[in-house]
């Protein structure tokens, strides 16, 4: 059996949504080592186990920035236990350590990936280009292996699988590479989230200003629903990061996706084109958005926003 | 105090990219622009130097082309450049591309290292983190504001529901989000010092870096396509096109 490492880390009191994911596909290809960034719990690690992991190396950084101590101490055990693939997800914690980790061993990562396989040769994975027009196919020939894998790629799935062994990853002492974490700050959020929502309203360009986005927000408020944006207007300081769907914001899968002043770039696109049903409304019939709508509407958001959150409300 | 900018030329993302066959390289024109995201960084960059009574050198990877978008950056009121251009770099890896920055930083000497996040065309997302290592400096990643000074260096740290405060000692490396600081615009005068501000050329044989990538695009396939569905003009009544669909998904 293959022996796959899998970096998992600890949001609130649980494993991540996106480590429960690649714990699903690594179990998959062979036997299953969790990597488990911090503080841990008898509880945590059930459920790690129950997904698969048949070990866990809990790696409890403290108030160190994880990414020096974390990749340095992981380069020495790589060396002695030779593990067949390491599997990141494609998050902040995650990209820091295996960009750390693949320059200590001065081997290459195959980041953004969307599936991963075992080959003869080494390892190959899928990656979507051009907005997810295609899929280009990547090959990786040297040991160790590095693969960082998007978020929503498989699915999390409980195994039943029995508590773990749980080992703990002793950290080097401080050195010239550490940065430590003076405090944390959560920002207030309220109704559905981006990444959970059954329903997401988003906002482009296309709004025309920043107050045009609280168009948005009524319609995600009838609909019970989250509300997001493209880079172009998170860049433009209109909505905060934590909003902005596409290629480096989150990945989202709701059941309905609704598209408001949105051109369709390809940076949003690989973002949320696996929607089970989107609905674009954009000035613009050649915008590219319109290609993967079920339904789009050639017409000016200022019009049918204002009118659909009226017919809603009236429900 | 000296700040090092990691900047890159890329194609411009308003045209369509093409693919070399064989290779499977994205094909680089010589009229390249400036990676919109390294803006801030430049800018970022700018501000610290300024405070600290700085110089901030710009290092770029890749074929040059015109160098326009080294230009622009220089013409935001960066001091130079150092770009690193070679017939072996082509196609290289995530680590290749961090080995040859890391050289040519540690060549310039540095106290603060600022790049972007991720590259708008590559998007491994991994590079400063690579360069810190290979540089043993701390990788201070995703900042959404920075203040540096008196040897140290803290961010406010993008997390996923907020925000880390992260402090080091310098030197360091610091990856900075889109929005992180409202990029200048070039002026007149800055576009025409540009001109003159000194540009390093240099290859793989003079920063002494031997690369050899481990991983290459195997091929290239079309996605199973998501079908276009009904498209209609809004005649004042398209918000009920809306609502029934929204019925017929059970949304509502």
């Amino acid at each position: 059996m293959a022996d796959i490492w899998v970096f998992v880390e600890q949001v609130n009191d649980a494993p991540s949504a996106l480590g429960l994911e690649l714990l699903a596909k690594a179990r998959e290809m062979g036997d299953v080592t969790a990597l488990f960034l911090g503080e841990g719990s008898d509880q945590v690690f059930a459920t790690l186990g129950d997904h698969g992991a048949d070990s866990v190396v809990h790696i409890d950084a403290g108030d160190r920035l994880p990414s020096g101590p974390t990749a340095a101490a992981l380069a020495e055990k790589i060396a002695s236990d030779a593990p067949d693939l390491m599997i990141f997800g494609q998050a902040y914690n995650d990209r820091d350590v295996a960009g750390r980790l693949a320059a200590r061993l001065g081997v290459g990562v195959l980041s953004n990936a969307t599936d991963v396989r075992l080959t003869d040769s080494g390892v190959e994975t899928d990656h979507e280009v051009f907005g997810g027009a295609q899929i280009a196919t990547a090959e990786a020939t040297r040991r160790p292996f590095i693969v960082l894998v998007r978020p929503k790629s498989f699915v999390a799935e409980s195994a039943g699988g029995s508590a773990p062994d749980v080992t703990t990853l002793d950290l080097p002492d401080a050195g010239t590479s550490d940065a430590n974490v003076t405090a944390s700050h959560v920002e207030e959020r309220e109704g559905p989230q981006l990444g959970e929502a059954a329903v997401i309203v988003s906002g482009g360009r296309g709004l025309g200003s920043a107050e045009a986005y609280a168009m948005v927000e009524d319609v995600a408020k009838q609909l019970g629903a989250a509300s997001g944006a493209t880079r172009a207007i998170v860049d433009a300081g209109w909505v905060p990061y934590a909003k902005q769907v596409g290629q480096t914001g989150k990945t989202v899968k709701p059941d309905v996706y609704i598209a408001c002043g949105i051109s369709g770039a390809m940076q949003h696109l690989v973002g949320m084109k696996d929607s089970g049903t989107i609905i674009a409304i954009n000035k613009d019939p050649d915008a590219p958005i319109f290609s993967v709508a079920d339904l789009g509407v050639v017409g000016d958001v200022h019009q049918v926003l204002p009118k659909l959150v009226e017919a809603l409300q009236t429900r | 105090m000296k700040v090092v900018v990691c900047v890159k030329q890329i194609p411009d993302p308003a045209t369509p990219y093409t693919i070399e066959e064989g290779t499977n390289w994205l094909v680089r024109t010589a009229d390249q622009v400036l990676d919109d995201t390294d803006r801030y960084g430049v800018e970022m960059g700018l501000q610290l130097a300024h405070a600290n009574e700085g110089t901030v050198t710009l290092v770029s990877m890749g074929p040059s082309g015109n160098a326009q978008g080294i230009r622009q950056a220089l013409a935001m009121g960066a001091d130079k450049a150092v770009l690193i251009e070679d017939d072996g770099l082509r196609g290289s890896d995530a680590l290749s591309t961090a080995r040859v920055l890391a050289a040519a930083i540690k060549g310039e000497g540095y106290d603060l290292v600022i790049a972007g996040t991720e590259s708008t065309d590559g998007y491994s997302g991994v590079v400063p983190q690579m360069i810190a290592e290979l540089l043993d400096a701390p990788a201070l990643t995703y900042a959404t504001s920075v203040e540096a000074g008196e040897g140290s260096v803290t961010i406010h740290r993008q997390t996923a529901d907020g925000y880390d405060v992260v402090e080091a000692s310098l030197p360091a490396v610091v990856s900075v989000t889109a929005g992180v600081v409202e990029p200048r615009y070039p002026t007149f005068k800055g576009i025409m010092d540009a001109k003159k501000k000194p540009v390093d050329n240099l290859t793989l044989a003079d920063l002494g870096v031997e690369i050899a990538s481990s991983q290459k695009v195997v091929s290239i396939t079309d996605a199973v396509e998501r079908t276009a569905g009904q498209i209609i003009e809004d005649d004042g009544e398209a918000h009920l096109a809306i609502v029934a669909l929204l019925e017929d998904r059970k949304v509502i």
